[in-house]
């Protein structure tokens, strides 16, 4: 089978559809940035439909104090999966995705440096999270002793030892994540080699779009994180396989040795999912501000000292293990130093706005959300670096509002408002503004009503991971307002899911460059024809196509 | 699009008053507050530790108004005249500017920074406070073992400590060990949580400020019953206290009344998991019942501890707390019934 590329087909567009097996095979073949893209971006989409969902079941259950709708164990493997689906399987490959259709377009290159490699990383990504649902089937082992895991997304051992997780279920979860970190490693290392070797001519790392800076310290530390993990899975298997006992303190292994280990990863891994966010609202807010984003180099300074900031918090996560106050203390330190550059992020963002003409299209509004919501989660964020707070609401409610005003307010707001920005690119065609609008006010509503209520809930002493609760416990108000507001946002998704099937049989065509926008993907047709652009740009600033809109006031006077 | 602005404000307002919503709680005769809530600290731990979160929410609170303030200014302000379609003016930054908005929240987060290191030392003590009362905790998956050492004896599910000892204010130092899995231990009202880790030993140093029963539970997700694994700290009176502690120390009662119930729990494997003091039943994998009675619950705050919560309990605890260690017995309902009032007799 051949992966290169098939001549002859990116201009067919239209006149001559292909018949079905043959268009199957061209994507499963392809090793085209821009189909890859688009397969990571929409695999991701399905997997947060079925992660959402094991979200709502839970929602359900916790809706009233002593339900009684799931099974302790079902709902132990419900929070582990949607854990585990959301972060790699949701997060992760729609970073990837974006990237590997956008850092190529915008640094006027043809494609990743390795295509191949890139092709081979989305199909391990795609079947690790294969094998990872496939438990639910697959891993029954001992009569009743489970299928899927059932040992949360940090798997805290010894708690995922053989003794007391037994049949297979978490060697599945082992083995799929694996097999999907993998494949992000091998993407990481393409996108550093494609953004440091590929950039057309006249653009410098100082000339490059923040959203290919920010990419570029994402894959950095993809690099740095995801081994480790990798090491402690490959650890945990011979714990479990083979005897060993790395993490079994019966055998003289260290409980603690897993946490090192997982944090080390798991909060680059935080990062990782995050700069993407700040990446795509660094793009939108410029355009629908009709302003230049204020204060590129410090924000490109930010990123870099997030990225290496990022690399020594990791104990805040292991705050209430017991470790000495000294190190509480330092890693405490560390971890406000790191609010120092992502509030610098803040106030520029805030600072491009200012003196703008905004316009509120869907992109923007999202972007805006995104604002306001990153600002309450790292302001939590920054209440949960306080060491003796996070004494008490450390592994409770407080913690689960927290990270969803990150990672939902944060990355998956951004992560719509890319799609609502980027799509007329992808598809030729744009999203209905109207439906787009009703999705965010739905979304937006329904999220806050859902996370917000709780911290409350945190802190009134609710720990997270619990399958029920009893009633006289003062939870009940805020978890029945958590509960309601998944409505709303179920309706939103709706929305969402109604307007792309809506404007890919229908929408308006989009043109080339529907936003009036300033990086070069938007200088060739949409979507992109294969080769991407007729003849290599030149640039000879951070905003191409602004240059040639004023050539009266180009930005490489200023810059 | 004002519309924006006002909800946005609205909900990033309410998002401010809910830790206000939350400070109030009312409080019972005892002291308890009615939910496990950090906002009515009964213990000078606790209380640090809501003393610097005051302080940590109000600098926030601060940070929060000044930036929603700012966004919603741009938002109202600088939204595209209709009709307008001008580009704006182009502004590529400002040096002044952007290194005020580094040095200010350098200067935030140093005092932050300093004023938590002060809390920490003050309440992580890692020996004993002078004349304070040792107990160890052990974690179980999926219930709590309390040993007693300087009494003498060991008890599960309800940590019953004094609020004085001779008159002067008691610190309690809690050694946390784990039987099997990563428990955390968890009562907000007087400590923040401290993990429970196997082959580790931790500390925990509480000292409560006013009688009553505190409620928490287990924080570190351990398993199937994780949600189940509840827990009751009464704090007493220095006289009430040593009442207890004469009642626990003492073996179990020998009731002849209830000697076929005896004799059936005796002989049956209930004494591999179970200790009742004073007899042959000898076991450590399970909740000591030498005093069962004087709990006021079982199956680590599952249920209230009443004949008939007991009675299902010895039937079939999978049916009260389906997945816990403790396996149907299969007895007959008359055996069942015979135990059970064995087991009422151990007060
Ligand atoms: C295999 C070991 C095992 C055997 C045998 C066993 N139990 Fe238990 N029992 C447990 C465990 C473990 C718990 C704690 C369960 C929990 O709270 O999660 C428990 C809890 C209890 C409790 C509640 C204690 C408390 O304070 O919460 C009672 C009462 C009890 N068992 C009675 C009995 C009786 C009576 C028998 C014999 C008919 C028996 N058990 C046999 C393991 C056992
Ligand atoms: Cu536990």
């Amino acid at each position: 089978m051949t992966t290169l590329p098939q001549p002859g087909h990116a201009d067919g567009q239209g006149a001559f559809r292909a018949p079905f097996l043959s268009r199957m095979h061209e994507w499963i073949a392809t090793a085209d940035h821009k189909k890859l893209g688009v397969m990571y971006v929409t695999t991701g989409l399905i997997f947060f439909l079925i992660g959402g969902l094991e979200a709502t079941m839970m929602r359900w259950q916790l809706a009233v104090p002593g339900n009684t709708i799931l099974s302790p164990e079902d709902f132990n493997r419900l929070f582990t999966m949607h854990g585990t689906t959301m972060v790699f399987l949701v997060g992760m490959p729609i970073l990837l995705g974006v990237a590997n259709y956008f850092v190529p377009l915008q640094i006027g290159a043809r494609d990743l440096a390795f295509p191949r490699l890139n092709a081979f990383g989305f199909w391990l990504f795609l079947f690790g999270g294969l094998l990872l649902y496939f438990s639910y089937f697959g891993a029954q082992g001992l009569y009743g002793m489970g299928s899927a895991p059932d040992v949360g997304w940090f798997a805290y051992a010894p708690l995922t030892e053989r003794t007391y997780s037994r049949g297979h279920s978490t060697d599945y979860w082992i083995l799929g994540l694996l097999v999907s970190s993998f494949g992000s490693i091998a993407t990481g290392i393409n996108l550093i080699t494609t953004i440091l070797t590929m950039r057309c001519r006249g653009m410098t790392l100082m000339k490059m779009p923040l959203l290919v800076w920010l990419m570029l310290i994402d894959a950095i530390l993809i690099m740095i994180a995801m081994p480790p993990l990798a090491a402690a899975q490959v650890m945990l298997l011979f714990d479990r396989l083979m005897g060993a006992h790395f993490f079994d303190p019966q055998g003289g292994g260290s409980a603690v040795l897993w946490q090192n280990l997982f944090w080390f990863f798991g909060h680059p891994e935080v990062y990782i999912l995050i700069l993407p966010a700040f990446a795509y609202v660094s793009e939108i807010i410029p355009v629908f501000c009709r302003k230049v984003i204020f204060g590129y180099p410090l924000m490109v300074a930010a990123t870099v000292s997030i990225g290496f900031i990022s690399l020594g918090v990791w104990v805040h996560h292991m705050f209430a293990l017991g470790l000495s106050p000294m190190v509480n203390t330092i890693f405490m330190g560390s971890t406000f130093l790191i609010a120092i550059p992502t509030g610098i992020k803040m106030f520029n963002w805030v600072g491009t706005m200012f003196g703008g003409k905004i316009r509120f299209d869907t992109p923007m509004l999202f972007s805006t959300g995104f604002l306001a919501m990153f600002l309450i989660g790292g302001l939590t964020g920054v209440m949960l670096a306080t060491v003796p707070f996070d004494w008490q609401v450390s592994d409770s409610y407080f913690v689960v509002g927290h990270f969803h005003y990150v990672l939902f307010g944060g990355l998956v707001f951004s992560i719509f408002a890319a799609i609502y920005y980027w799509f007329p690119k992808v598809t030729g065609k744009m999203l209905s503004e109207k439906l787009g609008k009703c999705q965010f006010w739905l979304l937006f509503i329904g999220f806050n009503l859902t996370f917000g209520p709780m911290h409350v809930s945190g802190m009134l002493g609710m720990p997270r991971r619990i399958y029920t609760y009893h009633a006289d416990r003062g939870w009940e108000l805020w978890n029945m307002l958590s509960s309601i507001g998944v409505l709303i946002q179920i309706a939103g998704v709706l929305f969402f899911a109604w307007n792309v099937f809506r404007s890919l049989r229908s929408g308006k065509d989009a043109g080339a460059d529907p936003w009036d926008a300033w990086t070069l993907e938007w200088s060739t047709t949409s979507p992109p024809p294969e080769y991407n652009f007729e003849e290599e740009p030149v640039v000879h600033s951070r905003r191409p196509l602004w240059d040639l809109k004023h050539p009266e006031d180009p930005d490489w006077k200023y810059e | 699009m004002p519309s924006l602005a006002m909800v946005s404000s609205c909900l990033l307002g309410m998002a401010l008053a809910l830790p206000a919503l939350a400070a109030d709680p009312p409080i019972c005769a005892d002291g308890a507050a009615p939910s496990p809530t950090m906002f009515a600290p009964r213990s000078i731990p606790a209380q640090k530790i809501l003393d610097v979160s005051w302080f940590v929410w109000g600098i926030c609170g601060l940070i929060f108004i000044v930036m929603a303030a700012l966004m919603i200014w741009c938002i109202v302000k600088y939204r595209q005249k209709p009709g307008d379609d001008t580009e704006a003016p182009q502004v590529y930054g400002s040096n002044p500017i952007e290194l005020a908005w580094t040095i200010i929240p350098t200067v935030i987060v140093f005092v932050l920074f300093l004023v938590s290191a002060r809390t920490i030392f003050e309440i992580d003590h890692t020996s004993p406070p002078p004349d304070s009362l040792e107990i160890t905790v052990v974690g179980h998956q999926w219930w709590w073992e309390f040993d007693y050492p300087e009494q003498g004896f060991v008890t599960a599910n309800e940590l019953h400590v004094p609020l004085t000892r001779d008159g002067k204010s008691v610190p309690i130092y809690l050694t946390l060990e784990s039987n099997d899995v990563i428990h955390s231990f968890w009562v907000p009202q007087l400590a923040g949580k401290t993990d429970v880790v196997p082959n580790r030993i931790n500390h925990l140093w509480l000292q409560p400020t006013m009688t009553g029963t505190y409620v928490g539970q287990c924080a570190e997700y351990c398993g199937t019953q994780h949600a189940n694994m509840l827990i009751t700290v009464v704090v007493h009176e220095e006289e009430d206290f040593n009442a207890w502690v004469a009642n626990q120390q003492a073996d179990a009662v020998n009731d002849p009344s209830v000697a076929s119930g005896r004799n059936l729990f005796l002989q049956t494997s209930c004494i591999n998991c179970h200790r009742i003091r004073g007899t042959v039943a000898n076991g450590t994998f399970a909740p000591d019942l030498t005093h069962l009675m004087s709990r006021s619950v079982i199956g680590s705050g599952v249920v209230a501890n009443t004949p008939e919560n007991l009675s299902t309990w010895v039937y079939d605890p999978q049916i009260i707390k389906p997945g816990c260690r403790m396996p149907s017995m299969k007895l007959s309902p008359e055996e069942v019934k015979d135990v059970v009032s064995y087991l009422l007799t151990l007060k």
